[in-house]
């Protein structure tokens, strides 16, 4: 497959996606999607291809809002002549100003160092915007209204698959832009500092200079998202700027896979379904997530991108059909085992926070009842028999797994030997 | 100017808190090079379970036992999630314990619910420790306890101040230094110290000398987490014990950082300096509007700098530290007692 098809059918399924799901709810998470897309990318163009682990990268995407936010409003005012659609524009140069300001001092340390140093530059900006109410709107944030002066061509901006639009439009182009950094001399040499800083020191690069950029082009971004979240939901409140919002990007940042440049688009997609549906399925999400983020950096450090990247090489051989079965008793072991904690954990869950609703509760579409032993015994006896299968299942997946891999290398090897 | 004392000593009693919290990690990033981000999440467990266990079998022992059990789910850590990913880097390591301070917060949440627990000092502990007397015709004096009502009697011609200390706040004190003292015995005194501090430059010797390297690395990530479940044992009983104790973390980031990554005696000078950042500027109630007043250009309301110059001191009390780290990383990038650079 050319290169130019895949981006091609990047932009036809952003185009037709609003055309598949129709649904407001649909459209309000395929905007949210958008602008998380260009969210994950942009930190990933620091963490995956710089090596820099930001826990406080919402600083930028946030001062991107507030800065789109005030814009839009003094467009509303009439003290400006702008055009709304480049309100993102506006975030997005915000983005860069702050990350020069700040990136100037954080990019001065790499690995370890940095990663605590941009967390205390978030308490920072956090703290300061309670401070500063004049700017941040306090507790009840910043609001505005997209909808300003005459329509253009017919876009007033008014509903919202115009906006959806307009998310597309810039998450298209933020896209191509990130992904050509990562094919120019800069996005190589970044990928070096992240490899072996030591080594390019001698080379006569200056590997401060190189994050410091690296940062700057992130901080950008960030506010282009920023600035589209501004366009969307017309709010910009404290929590935008907040850890709980770095603390996501780096996690599904990280779950998507940090190591390929699609890997964030997963993140992204997983991270608005987390955040709207999951929050409304479980109390307990923040828990799942939790866990499954520790289990991905033990397990699975490459994410989810890399697993998709070791299944297609296994469909490339013709592998995959023979690892079907061990594929299915995994997943059926897994179900077990996540029906058997699950349950447990939502009727703690129910216990602890909804007690006052009586004691039945239900998992999975089967009813439990907290106050009595057998819903308890249950699902531990579930978790239990899970446990088990799953380690069966486990031991004759991976062992079929390396055996597969083993035959891939050999016949590798054997190409390598006739060529 | 006792308001100042009683200040001056609630600067040093947090600043030794942080230092309780700093000292632990300080050991395990020197040690292993892992920045433990659950450290603050280790500080939050240790009140709650000191909460719980002191209702079993009273608080004293629970300032015992859940320090221990806290080292040991540490140990346990280490062992089974932390020694995994050491192989994928220092990037992994932080990581994964950045996504157990999630884990961790939700199952506390879970376990003890998302208020407050109501963890209050022992009857030994509960009461004033000393009493503060200012009074304007003889100099300031202390009162062990609380002072006799007639020390604090005001008359017309003189005015008498007490101010109340708590004792759980001297009781924090008390521990910290005991813990200061105790680790810097074990570490200078000891074999144990000894081969801890080896295995801290010369790994591969120490190894090839016999000793189990990963098991002392275990052995300090456990009592890195012991020490913040200490931490968490008495700062429980002197604040609230809430879920929202582990918001403490960037804190004690910016002061290892600002004493200088991996040293210890600069985790010290940065845990009282950032106590004192946080609670002395508390009763500065002026702002810039008052220095520029005082410069002779008083600023108007309707001055773009306005806003940003009428937060007093008080206000500003939580962001200093972080103010501190920006200036130190900008002025002095190893930290105030550090030697790494980079």
């Amino acid at each position: 497959m050319r290169a130019w098809m895949i981006w091609l059918a990047y932009a036809a399924v952003l185009v037709a996606a609003p055309m598949v799901w129709t649904s407001s709810l649909a459209l309000t998470m395929l905007s949210q999607v958008g602008i998380a897309i260009v969210a994950c990318l942009a930190y990933n163009v620091i963490f995956g291809q710089g090596g820099m682990l930001s826990f406080g990268h919402a600083v930028y995407s946030g001062l991107g809002a507030y800065l789109a936010i005030h814009t839009l409003n003094m467009v509303g005012d009439g003290r400006i002549a702008l055009p709304v659609s480049l309100i993102p524009l506006v975030g997005g140069l915000a983005g860069l100003f702050f990350a020069a300001l700040l990136g100037y001092v954080t990019t001065r340390k790499a690995g370890t160092t940095f990663a605590m140093i941009t967390l205390g530059v978030g308490e920072l900006v956090w703290s300061m915007s309670l401070m500063l109410p004049e700017f941040f709107g306090g507790e009840a944030g910043i609001t505005t209204d997209r909808v300003v002066g005459e329509p253009v061509l017919g876009i007033s901006y008014a509903p919202q698959i115009q906006v959806y639009y307009l998310i597309a439009v810039y998450c298209f182009v933020s896209t191509v832009a990130m992904y050509a950094l990562t094919r120019t001399p800069l996005g190589r040499i970044l990928n070096a500092v992240r490899d072996n800083p030591e080594r390019v020191e001698f080379l006569g690069y200056r590997t401060q200079m190189v994050r410091y950029v690296a940062f700057m082009i992130s901080g950008f971004f960030m506010g282009i998202a920023g600035g589209l979240g501004t366009m969307n939901f017309e709010i910009a409140t404290a929590e935008v700027v907040g850890a709980a919002r770095s603390g996501a990007y780096l996690l599904f940042t990280f779950v998507g896979g940090a190591g390929f440049f699609f890997g964030p688009i997963i993140g992204a997609v997983l991270m608005v379904l987390a955040l709207v549906m999951l929050s409304e399925l479980t109390q307990a999400w923040l828990l799942y997530l939790g866990l499954v983020f520790v289990l991905m950096v033990m397990y699975a450090p490459g994410g989810i991108a890399s697993l998709v990247m070791m299944n297609l090489r296994m469909a490339a051989h013709g592998k995959l059909p023979g690892l079907a079965v061990p594929y299915a008793l995994l997943a059926l072991a897994g179900l077990v085992l996540f029906a058997g904690s699950g349950a447990i954990i939502e009727m703690v869950y129910h216990r602890q926070l909804d007690a006052a609703l009586g004691p039945a509760t239900s998992f999975l579409g089967v009813p439990l009842d907290t106050s009595a032993a057998s819903s308890w015994a249950g699902a531990a006896a579930v978790l239990a028999v899970g446990v088990v299968l799953f380690e069966l299942a486990r031991r004759r997946f991976a062992q079929r797994w390396g055996q597969a891999q083993t035959e891939i290398e050999q016949l590798i090897a054997l190409r390598e030997r006739q060529a | 100017m006792d308001q100042v004392l009683i200040n001056l000593l609630n600067g040093i009693s947090s600043g030794l808190l942080l230092f309780m919290l700093s000292a632990g990690l300080t050991l395990i990033f020197s040690m292993m090079g892992v920045l433990n981000f659950a450290h603050a999440s280790f500080y939050m467990l240790g009140a709650y379970f000191a909460y719980t266990i002191g209702t079993v079998v009273g608080f004293w022992a629970a300032l015992v036992l859940a320090p221990l059990l806290l080292g040991a789910v540490g140990a346990l850590f280490e062992r089974s999630v932390l020694r995994r990913v050491h192989r994928a880097g220092h990037v992994a390591e932080l990581l994964v314990t950045f996504g157990l301070s999630y884990v961790m917060l939700e199952l506390v949440q879970l376990v003890w619910g998302r208020t407050s627990v109501p963890f209050s000092p022992p009857p030994a502990l509960a009461g004033t420790a000393f009493t503060l007397v200012s009074s304007s015709a003889e100099p300031m004096r202390f009162v062990l306890g609380v002072a006799p009502e007639a020390i604090c009697q005001r008359s017309a011609e003189v005015f008498v101040a007490c101010t109340r200390y708590p004792m759980n706040r001297v009781f924090l004190a008390f521990v910290a230094v005991a813990m200061l003292l105790a680790l810097w015995l074990l570490l200078t005194r000891t074999r144990v110290g000894l081969v801890i501090r080896a295995a801290l430059t010369h790994p591969g010797m120490v190894e090839a000398l016999g000793h189990d390297v990963p098991r002392v690395f275990m052995l300090v990530f456990g009592a890195g987490c012991a020490m913040a479940g200490l931490a968490g044992v008495v700062g429980g009983i002197t604040f609230v014990t809430e879920p929202s104790m582990s918001n403490v973390g960037p804190i004690i980031f910016a002061v290892i950082v600002i004493g200088g990554m991996g040293s210890l005696p600069g985790a010290f000078v940065g845990s009282l300096l950032v106590g004192l950042l946080q609670t002395l500027p508390l009763t500065v109630d002026k702002s810039l509007l008052h220095l520029a007043e005082s410069l002779g250009t008083p600023l108007g309301p309707d001055s773009l700098l306005y806003p940003v110059a009428k937060i007093t001191l008080a206000q500003a009390a939580p962001i200093l530290p972080y103010l501190l780290l920006v200036l130190i990383l900008i002025f002095r990038p190893r930290g105030l007692l550090g030697t790494r650079e980079g």
